[in-house]
């Protein structure tokens, strides 16, 4: 039943991104990248690493999704008769990719040559706590961390201000 | 590492191809810049998946999601930078084709 489960998950994943890719509305597109996401989130609940599920689910489905939909927003749609245009010569662009992402399964599937097996194995896999590595280990990521953030922080009030200088 | 725990991260690699395929194309093919960002959220969401399988057969899944949580947050700064960006040329050129970016040419 749960390799089922996965399996079924995985491949509704793959077919979320394919949809993202190939999808005409924007709009459309992050809402597909968001599934994708809240997918992604749940196979690593199943893989023993819930803290990150949490952030992937919060951070990435929820406040990336927003952050799309905003600058959406922000900018305003093509006419009817520009839109049909791309319409038209975006499918010649974009059809070739279902047919690659078969293509590079079924070789992957032919160069190595392994059992279709989902089931997770039982072991539980151990480890010490997230937080201690986090925290004790790996001190120098928070460091990168805050340093991006802080980064991050500072290019949208910079880009922002020259918007407003702009107009 | 017995062999179901390699079967499962065989498998598993194999979607994280791809979503960086699906990702990759996205980027070569498209005239659009928000997509182009996409295209590059999706490249991450399979090097996540790849990290934390790696973690969950190696046993050392709090180290994979020390970095993951590392790389969520290095995801969002860059779709924020990035999408201040691009609006930024939207608001410029009233066009989010990367075809319309000229102005630095020559």
């Amino acid at each position: 039943m749960l390799s089922t489960f996965n399996l079924m998950l995985l491949i509704i994943m793959v077919m979320a991104a394919i949809g993202t890719v190939i999808s005409r509305s924007l709009l459309k597109s992050a809402i597909s990248l968001a599934l994708v996401s809240a997918i992604l989130a749940v196979l690593m609940f199943e893989l023993a690493s819930p803290l990150s599920g949490v952030f992937e689910l919060s951070i990435c489905t929820g406040l990336i999704t927003v952050i799309f939909l905003s600058t959406i927003g922000l900018t305003s749609p093509k006419d009817a008769g520009e839109q049909e245009e791309l319409t038209k010569k975006r499918w010649k662009r974009y059809r070739y990719l279902p047919v690659i992402v078969t293509a590079v399964a079924l070789l992957y599937f032919w160069f190595i040559k392994i059992p279709m097996d989902f089931t997770l194995p039982a072991k539980e896999a151990a480890g010490s706590d997230v937080r201690n590595v986090l925290w004790n280990l790996r001190q120098i990521d928070l460091v990168g961390q805050i340093t991006i953030i802080l980064t991050g922080a500072f290019g949208v009030i910079i880009l922002f201000r020259e918007l407003t200088k702009h107009e | 590492m017995n062999n179901s725990m390699w079967t499962m991260f065989l498998n598993l690699s194999l979607f994280s191809i791809l979503l960086g395929v699906c990702g990759l194309y996205c980027i070569l093919v498209t005239r659009n810049l928000f997509r182009i960002l996409i295209g590059l959220e999706l490249i991450t969401k399979g090097i996540t998946l790849l990290l934390i399988a790696a973690g969950y057969i190696t046993g050392h899944t709090a180290t994979a999601q020390a970095l993951v949580i590392t790389l969520i947050a290095l995801e969002v700064v860059v779709i924020v930078v990035g999408g201040g960006i691009i609006l930024s040329i939207y608001w410029n050129n009233k066009s989010m084709d990367v075809r319309n970016l000229r102005h630095l040419k020559g």
